[in-house]
């Protein structure tokens, strides 16, 4: 009697023990799901090309944009933005230009990380055409000038009146490569 | 239960002699010792590394040790002392305890009890072999933060998989645990009488349970990520390397607590017999407990706040940080008011105890400075934060086992331990520690960063003190070694109930205890009851 209430308690627990590791692999997913609801981690706004037209600029106020270019770690890669800061009016389609060269001798794909700053600020920066949307391939000594368009939703709250767009090459490494051959980037839009 | 109890019994009447007891051994007093040993085992070679570590910075400039090693140096420290000293040291306590504190015959699961413990062995022969492997061993910090910690080279599935051992012998523990107080209690036994000891070990061995797991997990996405092509935290491949940081102090959090609780329980069991007062504030004792370990789930980021968080969340996880001081206040409140005009007398496991209820507190109020968001900008990954979390671990997690094994080592071996030297071990222990650690607070202030071999030249003379004082931290642990293998082999009798002042079931069983406890279970009473 005791010995199956021991056995019944052990499988419950183990029971608890298993979904917690599930648990551990659901927090992938739910932190995802927080940050783009949230804007956390400077994740912007899902608006389409579409949607972006439609909107009816706001000529009465004006927001700087300012951009920001890292690279990550060893990769060969001189990456920049074409202008350091553009004003804009919330509503107005805009597009800016970064370029990125590959100074080593050999092939390399690169993938961009786009982070938006301040965070309650970045839902309302939406990219209808980005180079961050695909990974760029550089032959040896290739230099690539990359568009990014973008539009700032006018209802971006009154106290923002500057946006920063970060972006952050990495080099991708062999097995996460997409199937795209190299120099077939087509920036979806 | 009785017809149980007979067949466990008829099963144990011959045993196996020599190395086979121990290996086979389903006892829940045998395991125990063998938990203990581990622990001690391990609290010399995590000590030893803290001597290379104290012995480096010394000076400024690399003397001794090569910075990769230096740094695999801190990183298997803490490992060994996390996993292999706090953990297997009070399972080991509550193998041997709980079942004589609740009137058991035994573990409720003993074959399990077999296997938790002697996976632990593999585990420490995986992590420790690592440290000879091309490349060294691990090298990136206990937290194990992605990208550096995929640089690793050969250590590093060793390392995970050691972590996931250990997990599964935690986890397997905590099952036990919970199956015996939950099943195997004496009659009159109830939960508002158990002792306080048996009260943490239940609700650690929930959090255990709840935690590790996710531990499990977040190591393995590492091992994905480096071997097999994921990318959870890969940048490049559209992952995040902060979400390992909130996945692990998810874990890493109520773990801190896992390691505490337990020391809260042997001080609770300890202070009232030498004040001869029973403990002041029994139920909030165990409702501040269990409040600790819920509000645990909830304050993860504070570990994490220079990550680049919004205001919201910083508010958030500060004032949920200071809200665990409440029953924590709690806790050391009821200490103070148990040991307040009571009839004190200070016998070794006395002088430990209160000296867990200082110094623990001092690291108590470090940990809030550490809780204050804007603060913490300054404080982060300094010397002040390794300032903190040694007083709550080696003052309080480990001084409360220290004071638990003198507390309870008349009941385990039957012999007295020899008073004076205890009394040596424990004032050489509390001058040095202070001196080892408290400068490091200074240190911290002044800018000196965690996890560095050198520094700069205005740090000297803090280090120089802290490192004699870890010298003889280190050294005086010997003392407890010599006095632990003497009590063993032999001294004056001791008395059932060892202490005057003593109160609870384990205290009616003789000294040493028979190998089955409570072959009858005996008849819990108000009078018997809780200490």
């Amino acid at each position: 009697m005791n010995l199956d209430a021991n056995r019944k308690t052990a499988l419950k627990l183990a029971g608890c023990a298993l979904a917690m590791f599930g648990f551990g692999y659901a927090l992938v997913p739910i932190y995802d799901a927080f940050c783009d609801i949230t804007g956390l981690n400077g994740r912007t706004g899902e608006l389409s090309a579409a949607e972006a037209a439609a909107i009816k600029p706001d000529p009465g106020r004006t927001v700087t944009v300012e951009f920001d270019t890292n690279v990550n770690g060893q990769l060969p890669w001189a990456f920049r933005p074409l202008q350091r800061s553009v004003q804009v009016n919330p509503g107005e389609v805009t597009l800016v230009l970064f370029v990125a060269q590959n100074d080593s001798g050999r092939m390399v794909v690169g993938q961009a990380v786009p982070s938006v700053a301040p965070a309650k600020a970045s839902p309302y920066f939406n990219k209808t055409e980005c180079f961050c949307f695909t990974q760029q391939t550089l032959a040896p000594g290739e230099r690539r000038e990359m568009p990014v368009r973008f539009v700032v939703d006018p209802q971006i709250p009154r106290d923002v009146s500057t946006l920063t767009l970060s972006y952050t090459f990495f080099e991708v490494p062999e097995n996460l490569r997409d199937s795209v051959p190299a120099g077939n980037n087509k920036q979806s839009s | 239960m009785s017809q149980a109890v007979a067949h466990g019994h008829d099963d144990h009447s011959h045993l196996p002699a020599g190395w086979k007891r121990w290996l086979f051994t389903t006892n829940h007093k045998d395991i125990g010792t063998l938990y203990l040993s581990f622990a001690l085992i391990m609290f010399f070679i995590g000590g030893a590394m803290a001597m290379i570590i104290r012995l480096e910075l010394l000076e400024p400039g690399v003397q001794y040790v090569d910075p990769t090693f230096f740094n695999s140096m801190t990183t298997m420290h803490a490992l060994v002392m996390i996993f292999g000293v706090v953990m297997p040291g009070t399972v080991g306590f509550a193998n041997w305890l709980i079942p004589m504190m609740i009137g058991s015959p035994d573990m409720a699961l003993p074959r399990m009890n077999n296997w938790s413990f002697w996976i632990l062995p593999f585990a420490f022969t995986l992590l420790l072999g690592s440290l000879f492997l091309p490349g060294g061993g691990p090298a990136g910090g206990w937290t194990m933060y992605p990208p550096l910690m995929l640089q690793t080279g050969f250590a590093l599935p060793f390392v995970i998989f050691a972590v996931h051992f250990l997990g599964a012998s935690s986890i397997m523990g905590s099952i036990n645990i919970i199956a015996t107080i939950f099943n195997m209690r004496a009659p009159g036994m109830t939960f508002m009488r158990l002792p306080l000891f048996v009260w943490t070990w239940l609700i650690t061995s929930f959090l255990l349970i709840a935690t590790i797991p996710v531990l499990a997990g977040a190591v393995t996405m590492l091992l994905t990520d480096k071997y097999f092509g994921t990318s959870f935290f890969n940048a490049a491949g559209g992952g995040d390397p902060v979400l390992f940081q909130h996945v692990f102090w998810f874990f890493g959090h109520p773990e801190v607590y896992i390691l505490i609780l337990p020391s809260f329980g042997i001080v609770s069991q300890i202070l009232p017999t030498f004040s001869r007062k029973p403990l002041f504030g029994y139920e909030s004792m165990v409702y501040a407990t269990a409040s600790i370990a819920f509000l645990s789930f909830f304050v993860w980021a504070h570990h994490m706040f220079t990550v680049g968080m919004p205001l919201a969340g910083e508010l958030f996880f500060m004032y949920a940080t200071m809200s665990i001081a409440v029953p924590t206040g709690v806790k050391v409140f009821n200490w103070v008011a148990t040991m307040w005009r009571g009839s004190m007398t200070f016998e070794t496991p006395m002088l430990w105890a209160i000296s867990f209820v200082v110094l623990f507190t001092i690291g108590g109020f470090s940990g809030l400075m550490l809780g204050i968001t804007p603060a913490d900008f300054q404080y982060h990954d300094t010397y002040f934060v390794v300032a903190h979390f040694h007083y709550v671990l080696v003052t309080g997690a480990v001084f409360g086992m220290i004071g638990g094994v003198y507390y309870w080592l008349p009941k385990w071996t039957g012999h007295m331990y020899d008073e004076t030297l205890g009394k040596i071990h424990f004032w050489v222990s509390v001058i040095s520690v202070n001196l080892l650690f408290f400068p490091q607070h200074f240190l911290g202030l002044a800018g000196m960063p965690r996890r560095i071999p050198d520094y700069a030249v205005q740090f000297t003379e803090w280090n120089q003190i802290s490192s004699i004082g870890g010298f003889v931290f280190g050294a005086s642990q010997l003392i407890f070694l010599y006095l632990i293998i003497r009590c063993i082999r032999g001294g004056a009798k001791a008395t059932d109930q060892v202490w005057e002042g003593a109160h609870g079931l384990e205290w009616t069983l003789p000294s040493p205890p028979p190998y089955h406890s409570f072959t009858t279970p005996p008849q819990v009473t108000d009078a018997v009851a809780h200490s």
